[in-house]
């Protein structure tokens, strides 16, 4: 199986764009910088598509198996004969995949922002700085080992950072680039600690040898990292359970997922990329990465799943409570994470590798819808110059096309069949109930919760004609419907992919079984939630806030994202500030400081004491001269010996 | 022909160098003090040209030495009057005592 060299072109074109645009962008591609970096995206998005089909459907398969190959590597620092860090491209189905999300959705995001950022200040560098995380990103997915993903880990958090804070004129928004910086920087040390303690243990930082050490319960490896322990828990799960933190951070997911509401202060598009279809779902591609490892070691595995839960249903109850569009779009997000999450906790590897396809597959559709989501509230914010919900209403007559893909959208991550989110939603919840019921039962009512949000948003936005908008400018440009339709098309056809044939985790094809009478339940509680919707927010009226001041406490917790950003806050300002920050300032000012301040005091004491030797006067330095040489003279011919 | 003992001759160098010292200490005049210098340099020349025709006739090193000396002299002599001419340009004066800005 040959790949020729063309796949390292995927990730360096964008590369190429961040590089031309970021140094000469201003000067040279003023206008014309969105257009050339859309062509190096849509030449990129091309090659992968074509890699793609090359992988799945010519020479992937050897033997039914889909095995993974790497095509490029270059060792980067070897520090042993067997222990080197090395640059390279793995391919498998996993990664083949997201090579085509990420592109694809990068490209529909790099066309949007055409007529999104137009008559922008920093029209180049926003351009500049996509081409930099698209980069970043496709160098993740097609990491070949733990170090190397790392590398990029850290890249897509640098842009994500510098493309949140992108107006940086607003205070608002440095806070929240910073925070998703910091927030996502904490994760990534347990993720360091994690990689260093797999890499010292195996012995490799190389995914495939790793996986097979570790999985491999006769090898010395295998048995030397389960046999270590540290505070009673085996090293395994130490290591396993600190890569998951990294990615929950990255993930946003509960107790990490703070930063990612804030992170919607970036320009929509950013949040349409960066912040539902591919930085977030880093974390899910991280675990399933190293799924293998994960099931050998249950209790990790459970850590994901319950961690995954818990977030999907915690974010599902805020998202129905927030105002703001894209905050709640931002918590549809984190529920829809966990559910990719638990999905993967709940999976088997060999024949009950349901849960890691439907999670790669709700990852994929999720994809699609939630870009969509995110362009259509852009392409709603653009039109009304407000994020509230309750600037809004009515927009079905001002924005046809906007309020269709929208609500294909929303039909798609309800789970409404015959839409795509329905097929990755079935998948994960029949996957769910084989393994474990309670989580089945958070999943079922979630997906309901889920239903019920999404089509609060969509009626507050485009019925309840509670106020007549003015402004009749258009909806927009062709450079603004195009992505949008084509998003939608995938919406609503993605779901009919048999993505059980070609991503599974051992790479066998597998059949995707379909049980009509399990999709009952989901769906009928999809429609009672879409259904319970419409009664509240078609027409509007204070049917809500009725509703809202009956279950008063419950309302206002979750109003206030069960305050889980007042804990944040009181931890850090209260007690690392008052416990850490401040006798550390105490010890640095007076202790530190004042060693250095005496050692200086000293010191001047010494030399104004002593300076008057320097006269300025010639004579005066010979007459010391000689008279040291007659001293030393003396001392030698007589007391020396 | 009689030789001059030794120790005259080491006595007139002696001389000599205190007589560079003294000069180098007590004048103003970087003139003077530069000619100093010399009458110290030039005592040293002596003492190499005896001790080495006196100790080690069939040798040749001190008197190697003392050409070697004489060539830095003459190096460091258009050095320092390089010098002092531009102290002069600088302060109208070539009294050592005019220029000591160099102080602490």
């Amino acid at each position: 199986m040959h790949y020729p060299s063309y796949i390292a072109l995927i990730p360096l074109l964008p590369l190429a764009g961040f590089l031309l645009l970021g140094l000469f962008g201003k000067k040279y591609f003023k206008k014309s910088s969105g257009i050339f970096a859309t062509l190096l995206l849509l030449i990129s998005a091309a090659l992968s598509i074509y890699t793609a089909y090359r992988y799945f459907f010519i020479d992937g398969q050897i033997n039914g198996i889909y095995h993974s190959a790497i095509p490029l590597k270059y060792t980067w620092l070897s520090f042993t004969k067997d222990l080197s860090i090395d640059m390279g491209i793995l391919l498998d189905p996993a990664s083949v995949m997201m090579l085509v999300v990420v592109t694809f959705v990068s490209l529909m995001v790099h066309v949007f922002s055409l007529w999104y950022m137009k008559g922008e200040e920093r029209f180049s560098t926003y351009y500049s700085f996509l081409g930099l995380f698209t980069f970043s990103m496709l160098g993740l997915v097609m990491s070949s080992n733990i170090f190397q993903i790392y590398i990029f880990w850290e890249l897509v958090g640098v842009s994500s950072y510098l493309l949140i804070g992108f107006y940086f004129d607003k205070p608002s928004a440095v806070a929240a680039s910073k925070k998703a910086f910091i927030v996502t920087r904490f994760a990534d040390l347990a993720f360091l600690i994690g990689i260093l303690i797999l890499g010292f243990q195996a012995n490799t930082f190389d995914f495939g040898t790793l996986i097979q050490r570790l999985t491999d319960s006769q090898s010395t490896q295998f048995i030397d990292i389960t046999s270590a322990s540290f505070v009673g828990i085996s090293l395994m799960t130490w290591a396993l359970v600190l890569v998951f933190i990294g990615g929950a951070g990255k993930s946003a997911m509960f107790p990490l997922h703070i930063w990612l509401p804030d992170a919607m202060e970036g320009p929509t598009p950013v949040s349409a990329l960066i912040h539902a279809a591919t930085m977030v779902v880093a974390g899910v591609f991280l675990v399933a990465r190293l799924f293998p490892v994960y099931y050998i070691n249950q209790v990790s595995l459970h850590v994901v799943a319950y961690v995954g839960a818990f977030s999907a249903l915690l974010a599902a109850i805020i998202a129905c409570t927030q105002t703001d569009i894209k905050r709640v779009l931002a918590y549809s997000t984190m529920s829809q994470i966990g559910y990719m999450m638990f999905s993967l906790g709940v999976s088997g590897t060999v024949e009950h590798g349901l849960g890691y396809t439907a999670s790669l597959f709700h990852l994929f559709t999720h994809a699609f819808f939630k870009s969509l989501l995110f362009l259509g509230a852009g392409a709603v914010i653009h039109f009304v110059h407000s994020n509230e919900m309750k600037d809004m209403g009515g927009l079905k007559k001002f924005m046809p096309v906007t309020h269709l893909v929208f609500l294909i959208a929303c039909l798609a991550i309800a789970g409404i069949p015959p839409f795509s989110g329905f097929f990755s939603k079935e998948e994960i919840l029949l996957a769910a109930y084989h393994s474990n019921k309670l989580i089945y039962g958070i999943a079922l009512f979630t997906s309901g919760l889920t239903a019920f949000y999404m089509f609060r948003l969509y009626f507050s936005i485009f019925w309840n004609n509670k106020k007549v908008i003015q402004n009749h400018h258009s909806e927009g440009t062709m450079t603004m419907k195009l992505p949008l339709i084509i998003l939608a098309l995938c919406a609503v056809f993605a779901g009919f992919v048999p993505f059980g044939k070609y991503v599974t985790p051992d790479g066998v094809s597998s059949e995707s079984s379909f049980h009509i009478l399990f999709s009952i339940a989901p769906v009928a509680l999809a429609l009672t939630g879409i259904l319970l919707a419409g009664w509240l927010y078609k027409n509007g009226g204070n049917k809500p806030e009725r509703l809202a001041s009956a279950i008063g406490g419950i309302y206002k917790t979750a109003y206030h994202k069960f305050y889980i950003d007042e804990i944040y806050l009181f931890i850090t300002k209260k007690i690392i500030f008052n416990l850490v920050g401040r006798p550390a300032a105490w010890i640095d000012k007076n202790i530190i400081d004042g060693l250095m301040n005496g050692i200086a005091t000293v010191t001047g004491g010494i030399s104004s004491a002593i300076k008057g030797i320097q006269s300025g006067k010639v004579q005066g330095y010979a007459i010391y001269f000689f008279g040291g040489i007659a001293i030393l003279t003396v001392i030698f011919l007589y007391w020396w010996n | 022909m009689s030789q001059i003992p030794i120790s005259q001759i080491l006595f007139v160098s002696t001389a000599l160098f205190f007589i560079g010292m003294y000069g180098l200490f007590t004048r103003r005049n970087m003139i003077t003090m530069l000619m100093s210098i010399e009458l110290i340099l030039n005592s040293v020349n002596i003492n190499f040209v005896v001790f080495n025709k006196y100790l080690y006739p069939d040798k040749l090193d001190g008197i190697f030495f003392t050409i070697f000396i004489i060539a830095i002299a003459a190096a460091e002599a258009a050095v320092a009057i390089a010098i002092i001419i531009n102290l002069y340009r600088s302060h109208q004066s070539i009294d050592v005592e005019d220029a000591e800005e160099m102080k602490y």
